[in-house]
């Protein structure tokens, strides 16, 4: 689809190799190219911009060294601060101390919440826990009836007390929810909400007093690998509007880029845990950082690309 | 309001200083790129746009947004016949429309929506749920069919979409239907077996007559992905169409210029909401002024 960027590259490469240090017009060259995969990327702009500047100025102030030649270095810089971002601090879901745990899910419309949330339940049910899926989007047409489904596929139970497609009250459904839990001895609790629009204030609002009333360990923004820029607004929307403690990247089984998962985790600092890989309730993992960075750049194996350099 | 990615907050003092120095261009780019129009086509519009600039020595801001939006209109193709083709091209039976797309970028709407415009003409549609695989899918379609007044032709989970798109095209001549909705599963571009499906379901429907529209469904979120799923589904199901959705967002769509001149088919229509009504014609004005403008308005 793309040229891959060391394909970008290796012209720049050629024509540095063998220099000992590099000079302030290799570094922007370098840069030139490191931006244009980031665009095409998807990566948002602002993001682009700042981690540019970045790698710049640990080039011009970089030590020279002696074992890799200038343009390894380069590739060096930029692979070690992509994975600094999208990795740092990765850590494991949060339980209660004081079962159950809960988890709300949070995204625009179509990001994946409904099957992720049956990917989790799956995923807890192996890991010895009791999940409860809640119903709480009770406006797309048969939400309520699709976590069914999914519910029963992961051999898991779900709290649906309401028909949804527009009928019901999604913060008593989450309220409620909780005492099911207790009552039914279930140790986690995933709030499945509908899709909403980060411009929607109605909706976000909507969002704020579900998350009030469930009191969530974990709120999981679920964002679609495929978004372009708006990746950026959407984030910022989600993280001042509901408040997010993590992010689950969807739709990774495709092939976008998904630079946007270096644009959420530099606007909401939160980080990225899961990765879901396909409408099937085992295509689901914990992200990788080093994976997503050579994703983004197109670049294969980071390492190899460093000893052809 | 660069949140809204308008042009404009810095472009009257460059303007005002004595040469459109490259920060003048820098905002422009920045504009279409923030709007995902990719660097490909915003490259061809910035040169192109600096060309006139230079030949017409403009040198005020509403001057300079004014020909950036001709050469995005241009760009556009506003001539295109963006009308939905609803007469069968044989001339008899249904005209049958199906819905493709990646997953969860609003085509079962778009059928209940589409389905709601043509019953307005006092049109009869049927729907045929080829969606077999996704769960609660030919419910979900059924409760849009119930809401616009449109019958649903399903099967049970798991059936074969092919099978039932062409019952539900079978049914639609029977009983003397003037438009066949088929709803399908979403799928990304790169699985090559889901491809191959969508690609039969489409053969399997043509055995009754030529399809009238093939309309890709494209969430106006969508980055540079965008013209890979137009590549691809392209190819393996000849589309017809574009249906731009989820514009009432903050994203802006951009990739559409490049999606449209891939498929040599123009956008025909834009969903501004979840509701039954909130679908309406492409109008290029429209489109270019968000993306140049920004959002508030
Ligand atoms: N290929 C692929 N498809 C996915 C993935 N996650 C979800 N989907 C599909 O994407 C579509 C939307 O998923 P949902 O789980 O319904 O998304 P949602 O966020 O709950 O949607 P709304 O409730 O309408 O806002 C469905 O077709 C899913 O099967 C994934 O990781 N990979
Ligand atoms: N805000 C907004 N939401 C939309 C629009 N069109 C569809 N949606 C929402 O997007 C989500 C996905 O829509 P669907 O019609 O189920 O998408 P789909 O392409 O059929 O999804 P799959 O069958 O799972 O691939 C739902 O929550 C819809 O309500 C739109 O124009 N604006
Ligand atoms: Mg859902
Ligand atoms: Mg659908």
């Amino acid at each position: 689809m793309f040229d891959a960027l060391s394909d970008r590259l290796s012209g720049i490469f050629e024509s540095i190799r063998g220099k000992g240090r590099l000079t302030d017009a290799d570094i922007d060259a370098t840069a030139r190219e490191i931006r244009l995969a980031l665009l095409e990327a998807d990566v948002a702009l602002p993001v682009v911009k700042t981690f540019i500047h970045q790698i710049k100025e640990r080039c011009k102030g970089a030590e020279v060294s002696k074992a890799l030649n200038p343009a390894q270095q380069i590739i060096k810089v930029v692979n070690e601060e992509l994975i600094a971002i999208l990795g740092g601090e990765t850590r494991r879901l949060n339980y209660a101390k004081q079962a159950p745990t809960v988890i709300m899910l949070a995204g625009l419309q179509g990001a994946g919440k409904t099957t992720l949330a049956g990917k989790l339940a799956k995923w807890l049910k192996s890991d010895e826990h009791s999940p409860l899926l809640v119903a709480a989007d009770l406006q797309r047409p048969n939400a309520v009836g699709q976590l069914q489904v999914l519910a029963e596929r992961a051999g898991v139970a779900v709290y649906a007390p309401e028909p949804g497609s527009g009928v019901g009250d999604p913060v008593k459904v989450a309220t409620d929810s909780i005492e099911e839990a207790r009552r039914k001895g279930h140790d986690v609790v995933i709030v499945d909400t509908a899709g909403r629009l980060g411009i929607d204030e109605e909706m976000m609002q909507q969002a704020r007093e579900i998350r009030a009333a469930v009191n969530p360990d974990e709120v999981l923004f679920v964002i679609d690998a495929m978004i372009g820029q708006d990746a950026v607004n959407t984030a910022e929307a989600f993280r001042d509007g509901v408040g997010i403690t993590g992010v689950v990247l969807s739709k990774l089984d495709g092939d976008a880029r998904g630079g946007a998962a270096l644009s959420v985790r530099h606007v909401t600092g939160q980080p990225i845990m899961f990765a879901s890989t396909g409408e099937k309730l085992e295509d689901f993992d914990v992200f990788h950082p080093d994976r997503m960075a050579s994703r983004i750049l197109g670049m294969g194996d980071m390492l190899t690309l460093i000893e052809q350099a | 309001a660069r949140s809204n990615n308008a042009l404009g907050k810095g472009l009257l003092a460059l303007l005002a200083s004595d040469k459109l120095d490259d920060d003048v261009w820098d905002e422009v780019e920045e504009t279409l790129l923030s709007a995902d129009v990719g660097m490909a086509d915003t490259t061809a519009v910035v040169e192109s746009l600096r060309e006139r600039v230079k030949v017409l020595g403009t040198r005020s801001p509403e001057e300079l947004r004014r020909l950036l939006k001709a050469e995005l209109t241009a760009v556009l193709e506003p001539e295109l016949d963006r009308s939905i083709a609803t007469v069968p091209p044989s001339g008899e039976g249904p005209a049958v429309i199906m819905m493709v797309g990646v997953n969860g970028s609003g085509k079962t709407t778009t059928c209940g929506r589409v389905a709601r415009v043509l019953i307005a003409e006092d049109k009869t549609v049927l729907m045929g749920a080829a969606d077999t695989f996704r769960a609660a899918a030919a419910e979900q379609l059924e409760t849009w069919g119930s809401r616009v007044g449109a019958k649903v032709v399903r099967r049970g989970e798991g059936a074969d979409p092919a099978s039932v798109a062409f019952d539900a095209v079978k049914a639609g001549a029977e009983q003397g239907a003037d438009v066949v909705l088929i709803d399908t599963a979403g799928r990304l571009q790169n699985k090559a077996g889901l491809m191959d499906e969508l690609g039969k379901v489409k053969r399997v429907v043509e055995k009754q007559g030529p399809v009238a529209e093939t309309l890709l469904v494209l969430d106006a979120t969508t980055g540079q992905n965008g013209l890979q799923q137009a590549k691809v589904f392209g190819e393996v199901c000849d589309v017809t169409g574009i249906v731009l959705t989820k514009l009432d967002g903050s994203a802006k769509g951009g990739i559409v210029i490049a999606v449209q001149r891939q498929l040599g088919v123009p956008v025909k229509l834009v969903g501004l909401g979840e509701g039954p009504d909130d679908l309406a014609p492409f109008e290029v004005g429209a489109f270019v002024d968000a993306i140049v403008d920004g959002a508030e308005s």
